[in-house]
């Protein structure tokens, strides 16, 4: 009796998974034939990056300059959080020695001291988020690009654990109360998902530049191919010298700092 | 033929049978009234042929798939331009394609996940990210309906 | 057998009654979390990984307890093992319930975790480790349910079940293994990045596991009719004792390594942790105790009466089982997030929400292994007669 009773649990447990497997099958057969295109003025490159002439910078920095960083909070939904360790950030400034925390020296220039340098998402060639991304939710784009799928996002913050720039955010509370004004064409994010600057993706597949880019006045952001040699940003690297953050780490960070 | 711990196991069968037949039994009876909900905007009333990107019946059986398929193609492989059977091109955005004609979220979405039952605020919840036209939430903060760059 | 452990003493249901008074607080404070966000927590962007995920890395370790007596008693024969074994692998299953449950707790969108196995990823160590942990549950249950009950029929278990047996061993070291591999290949996380991160957790697990495991039995010892042998916990000790000792001989090299090199970024870590960094030095305490917890556990068990005074061995367990608590459940993880990417010290405290759900994930581990203990417990106690 208790033998027969037993098979029969087995069998039906078997049949169920049969059964359910028919579903998978069924998704498999319906393949879609829709056809899905690129907009013809997008921007193409092989590898998107960003030059950032500090000095340029900093002379607008005089006069309280924060163009780029409120283009791209507006452009982007990026919500005020008054809590600090709550903060959503895309673009921000943070002091020399904190941008680049092993590159002091006591005897620094006091014009490099505490002058703010930009920082965001370095969209590394090597990036470490997508190498620990359980999901594939953040990973590389063909041009060069590390992309977050806010969609498929677990919230484990794993990636946040892997950045080395600190660039990355998780949206630890709901962020739309905070943002005071609600750009319409770009959506905001849920609570529980991990977000950065994606160098305006949406921007780019319409021919249009980076906000920060477009918003900068004193033409201090050089956005271009680091795999074009005759693009804008190939020809100021050759001709300033540069650094970028941690270049140790074998990253390869697509962010360069024109000193 | 005898059951052993026929008492359990009838009690279990018994409370089983009224739980899983709950979505049946819970609403019987209730009276609901139909979505009826009123789909034009003033953009699809000065449209020539009133079209949707697929045939209605389509949209309204498949349109969850047919946005899941969007983003994924959209944030994943870059392609922001859907061609639709009929050979218009659209852009692969709610809040630039659907909502240009759609811009009435309250009659044209709710009323029918309401109807469906759908109605709790993150099921579906693509508008907790999704920015509604000229949505107006308490605590939410004010959508600016004008394209400006703020400087 | 599920059947035995609906019945028992006035003691048990108290106790089952007070595990699901705390796991009914835990969720009630989970609920406010799974409303609100993990806003209700203590963590934020620098310390992105609290309490839940170091209880998880820790209680990964205690998952071992079974190893420890499944790889003497059936390869080298050990046969005081024999009695104690079930013990060990039941307390590994609740050790990775818990493990899972952390995991699942400090995830900011739960209803997509799914997404793991429908987007498999193997360069991701985040996916591995879902993969040996829900393996390890799943090997353990096969394993400790169909011992037991052929021990309760008075048979031999099943084929089968041999191979699992032997692939449960291998598979206790990479649970160890890919959770060490978690953290320890991350670049710009110094105080992680360590080639003996692994060979730690194994020994803070072969250390940690197998001291509650002992404690767990003379409670078992001292309320049921069933005697795991004193041989068994001998051996346990021993093994205790080993492990403990290369678990501090480890400590001793991370510390070595940074301060002998000088290494800012090696050293700031392990400074926040113990002295305190920019006049921030919230750990300090917790990691003193558990300096003087790991001296005092080393000393009591190379004491030659630790084998003779029960007293002594509880002691010695207890110092063992808090102090890699406290190095590997408090200090390992939150450390590795101070300084930040930016070298400022942004500290961390849990909040009481936070505090509550850590409590109901441990008390609904212990629910299940009191379960599981009083069905392993009854099992004995009517083979015995």
């Amino acid at each position: 009796m208790d033998k027969s009773k037993r098979d029969f649990l087995k069998i039906g447990g078997l049949c169920a998974l049969g059964l359910s497997s028919l579903e998978v099958a069924d998704a498999f057969a319906k393949s879609h034939a829709t056809k899905f295109l690129t907009n013809p003025q997008a921007s193409h490159a092989k590898r998107w990056a960003m030059a950032i002439d500090v000095k340029k910078c900093w002379k607008a920095e005089k006069k309280e300059c924060k163009d780029c960083i409120l283009a791209c909070d507006w452009a982007h939904n990026i919500p005020d959080i008054p809590v600090k360790r709550q903060e959503v950030k895309w673009l921000w400034n943070e002091k020399y020695q904190n941008a680049f925390p092993d590159m002091e020296n006591e005897l620094e220039p006091e014009e490099v001291k505490d002058k703010p340098f930009l920082v965001l998402c370095n969209h590394c060639t090597n990036a470490p988020c997508v190498r620990v991304c359980p999901t594939q939710a953040t990973f590389k784009s063909p041009d060069g690009i590390t992309m977050m799928d806010m969609h498929r996002c677990i919230g484990c913050r794993y990636c946040m654990a892997a950045c080395p720039y600190g660039a990355r955010s998780f949206n630890w509370r709901d962020p739309r109360p905070f943002i005071k004004k609600i750009n319409p064409a770009y959506p905001t994010r849920d609570r529980g998902v991990v977000e950065k600057c994606d160098f305006c993706v949406e921007r780019l597949a319409v021919g249009k530049i980076p906000a920060c880019v477009e918003a900068c006045k004193d033409k201090a952001l050089i956005f271009g191919d680091l795999d074009d040699p005759n693009s804008e940003l190939r020809k100021a690297l050759a001709s300033r010298y540069s650094i970028r953050r941690k270049p140790e780490l074998g990253t390869k960070p697509g962010v360069y700092y024109l000193i | 033929m005898k059951i052993y711990d026929g008492k359990y196991i009838l009690v279990g069968l018994l409370v089983f049978g009224v739980l899983a037949t709950f979505p049946i039994w819970f609403d019987h009876g209730k009276v609901v009234a139909p979505a009826n909900p009123s789909l034009n905007t003033p953009v699809i009333d000065a449209m020539m042929s009133k079209h949707c990107i697929l045939p209605k019946a389509q949209m309204i059986t498949e349109h969850m798939k047919l946005l899941n398929v969007w983003r994924t193609e959209v944030v994943r492989y870059g392609k922001r331009v859907y061609v639709a059977p009929s050979g218009k091109k659209y852009e692969m955005s709610l809040e630039t394609e659907c909502f240009r004609c759609h811009s009435n979220k309250a009659q044209f979405c709710d009323r029918c996940h309401n109807f469906a039952g759908l109605d709790k605020a993150t099921d579906p919840y693509c508008f907790s990210c999704h920015v509604v036209p000229s949505e107006k939430k308490p605590g939410a903060g004010k959508v600016a309906m004008v394209h400006k760059e703020s400087k | 057998m599920l059947e035995r452990a609906l019945s028992g003493s006035a003691g048990y249901k108290r106790l089952l009654g007070g595990l699901s008074i705390l796991m009914g607080l835990g969720f009630i404070a989970y609920l406010t979390q799974w409303e609100n966000g993990l806003m209700i927590t203590g963590m934020g962007r620098d310390v992105s990984w609290g309490l839940y995920i170091s209880q998880f890395t820790f209680l990964v370790g205690v998952a071992a307890s079974a190893v420890m007596v499944v790889l003497p008693y059936y390869i080298h024969d050990v046969k005081v093992f024999g009695r104690i074994t079930i013990l060990g692998e039941f307390l590994a299953i609740a050790a990775v319930i818990m493990c899972v449950t952390f995991v699942l707790v400090d995830l900011g969108k739960p209803m997509r975790v799914l997404n793991v196995l429908l987007y498999p990823t193997p360069w991701s160590m985040l996916f591995w480790d879902v993969v040996v942990l829900n393996g390890y549950l799943l090997l353990n249950i096969l394993i400790g349910w169909n011992v037991l009950e052929a021990e309760r029929k008075g048979t031999h278990y099943p084929k089968w079940v041999k191979p699992l047996i032997y692939l449960s061993i291998p598979w206790a070291v990479s649970i160890h293994t890919v959770t060490a591999f978690l953290i320890a290949g991350l670049p710009g996380r110094e105080y992680w990045l360590t080639a003996i991160m692994a060979a730690r957790f194994l020994a803070s697990a072969f250390c940690s596991g197998p001291a509650l495991l002992i404690l767990l039995a003379l409670i078992v010892k001292k309320y049921t009719k069933f005697d795991p042998g004193k041989e068994a916990i001998d051996k346990l000790l021993t093994i205790v004792t080993y492990a403990m000792l290369i678990s501090v001989f480890f400590v001793i090299l991370e510390v070595f390594t940074a301060f002998y090199s000088q290494i800012p970024g090696h050293m700031e870590s392990l400074k926040y942790l113990f002295v305190g960094l920019d006049g921030k030095h919230a750990l300090v305490p917790f990691m003193w105790l558990f300096v003087i917890l790991a001296v005092a556990g080393v000393a009591l068990l190379l004491h030659p009466n630790v084998r003779k005074n029960e007293k002594l061995l509880v002691a010695a367990c207890c110092c063992v089982f808090f102090s890699m608590y406290l190095d590997k459940g408090v200090g390992l993880i939150i450390g590795g997030f101070i300084p930040n990417m930016f070298g400022q010290v942004h500290q961390y405290a849990p909040t009481l929400p936070e505090l509550m759900i850590v409590a109901g994930v441990w008390a609904t581990g212990f629910f299940v292994l009191t379960i599981l203990y009083k069905i392993a417990v009854s099992v004995k106690e009517e083979v015995q007669g």
